[in-house]
């Protein structure tokens, strides 16, 4: 992996920090139309990730979780940037489409674990 | 490094084979820049996750590249649709839904998949050979065709299957390159008790068990006997990319590229090695079995789709018994799998035991699928880690015959003997 912060996708974000404890697979685990999370094995079950900076570990699960990226990003429910420790094909070409599709650019970031560490829930962040 | 493309690449680029092929180019070029590949490289195959609906924007990228005029280059199968197509009466939900699903499964053959409508395209008589690079998504059949085929593809997402598919071409990266295979977790189950190691029924827990715990890296399990059929590797590989967001697995003596714990690792030393305990494994069904009391309203197999060798073990469990009238009871198979029940009068079997072989789709996508929203039970720690989410039920993880069990009698039946410990 070259140098942090590495895109998967570029853009220019800011909002709140909301960390997941977990990775969270998008499709199965997040409802597209209202940007909260619904798996029910998730410690954030319930929250939603609408207009924030997701941080998590990686992604999860589903090959499906880019499409229920890119239909979020479309119903106005995406997270303002998602940033992970570990680089997720799957969640990056859920944003990869949304810029070709919508002319939409939702920055997909990789940052080092140290980096990551220093999240925290609800302190701001721009990217 | 940068990413080299060949003349032939920057010609796609370029739009010299098309608007529809250089769409489909730029997303490939683009994912490839994401994971740092410093090529590409030419696949013999895709399998496409893309045709499953899910709202508006998937159905507007998939007829865009069917307006700018692409095609595939390869043989591609497509996966599961939101609706069984040769059933379409079992969809009881959204009319307007299931008329954009049909519409969206309709690109996907303007663009030249082959309708297979399954999550299980290793069941099907062309299927990818050692070593072939390939572009598959769907994570149960990602981490089969790198697992158990020993074929190579990343975990391919939504959308990159077909523009894959329809450039011939993929990032060189991820589970495509020799050093990204090897194991860095170990999960040793020696010290299980032998009858479990000899039953069906460990695989989807174990499976459950790994995901979770590995995260993103290759896991091998040691301990097993070898030469494990392919159903108990599927059950494993699909409730361990479930639960975590790992591509591939080894079990030594089992998969191709694990003949032994040394040569899964690469001769590196793992990362961490778990010693497996009866303890962890009964955590990890409990995880997945979220219902409490003994009501039963639907009983779900086969996701991934069953195998005939699953069949083999399901009709003589149902053969001459009744399903419960109150239980709904549906296998999810794919349409080839389908045709083969017909031939050999095992559909005979399990429709005059009350039970419904649904085909093209999966009975989690749908409450219309399952009948409803009362507590179910399965075979498949894939379905009961997803169901809760997705259809609102309660989930009994259990064995094959515990499920025709309570099917039966009409109530949750299960046999704790197998997890206890002595």
């Amino acid at each position: 992996m070259a140098d942090f912060p590495h895109f998967l996708c570029p853009g220019q974000a800011e909002g709140l920090v909301l960390r997941l404890d977990e990775p969270l697979s998008l499709w199965g685990g997040l409802d597209a139309t209202t940007g909260r999370i619904i798996d029910q094995h998730h410690p954030q079950v319930g929250m939603s990730i609408s207009g924030t900076m997701l941080v998590m570990p990686s992604g999860r699960g589903s090959s499906s979780a880019s499409a229920v990226l890119l239909e979020a990003i479309r119903c106005g429910t995406a997270p303002a940037a998602i940033i992970m420790e570990h680089p997720d094909a799957i969640v990056a070409l859920g944003a990869i489409v949304a810029a070709e599709l919508y002319d939409v650019a939702l920055p997909v970031v990789v940052v080092s674990p140290q980096t990551l560490a220093t999240y925290i829930t609800g302190d701001s962040l721009s990217l | 490094m940068p990413l080299r493309l060949t003349a032939e690449d920057q010609q796609l680029l370029d739009g010299g084979s098309g608007p529809g092929a250089q769409m489909a180019m730029r997303i490939v070029v683009r994912l490839a820049e994401a994971l740092e590949a410093e090529q590409l490289l030419t696949i013999s195959g895709a399998h496409v996750d893309s045709c499953l609906y899910h709202g508006p924007s998937t159905l507007a990228f998939a007829e865009r590249l069917l307006a700018l005029g692409a095609s595939v280059k390869v043989p591609t199968t497509l996966n599961v649709s939101s609706l069984d197509l040769l059933h379409p009466d079992l969809f009881t939900g959204d009319p307007k839904e299931a008329e954009q699903s049909r519409l969206l499964t309709e690109c996907y053959k303007g663009l030249g998949g082959q309708p297979t409508w399954t999550c299980a395209p290793y069941q099907l008589d062309e299927r990818p050979g050692f070593g072939q690079h390939v572009a598959w998504a769907e994570s149960n059949a990602i981490i089969f065709a790198n697992s158990v085929l020993g074929a190579r593809t990343d975990r391919y997402g939504d959308f990159i299957d077909i523009c894959a598919s329809i450039t011939g071409r993929a990032p060189a990266a991820g589970l495509h390159l020799q050093e990204n295979r090897r194991a860095r977790r170990v999960f040793d189950v020696s010290g299980l008790p032998s009858a479990l190691l000899d039953s069906d029924w460990l695989f989807p827990v174990l499976g459950a068990l790994v995901g979770a715990t590995t995260g993103v890296q290759v896991p091998v399990v040691t301990g097993v006997p070898g030469g494990q059929p392919e159903h108990r590797l599927k059950s494993l590989g699909a409730a361990a990319a479930s639960s975590g967001g790992i591509g591939m697995f080894h079990m030594v003596g089992s998969t191709p590229e694990a003949p032994t714990l040394s040569e899964a690792l690469g001769g590196v030393d793992p990362l961490s090695t778990m010693q497996v305990s009866l303890t962890d494994l009964n955590q990890a069904r409990a995880s997945l079995s979220t219902a409490t009391g003994l009501s039963l309203s639907s009983v779900c197999l086969g996701t991934p789709h069953y195998s005939l060798d699953e069949f083999a073990v399901l009709v003589p469990l149902l053969s001459g018994r009744q399903v419960h009238p109150s239980v709904n009871f549906l296998v999810s198979t794919g349409r080839g799998i389908y045709h083969e029940l017909q031939l050999r009068g095992w559909l005979g079997t399990l429709e005059a035991a009350g039970v419904t072989v649904v085909v093209d789709t999966c009975t989690y996508l749908s409450p219309a699928l399952t009948g409803g929203t009362g507590p179910a039970m399965t075979d498949s720690a894939k379905w009961a880690y997803y169901a809760p989410s997705n259809l609102g039920v309660e989930v009994t993880l259990a064995s094959t015959a515990e499920c025709v069990n309570s099917a039966i009698n009409g109530v949750v039946t299960v046999d704790e003997s197998l997890w206890a410990n002595g």
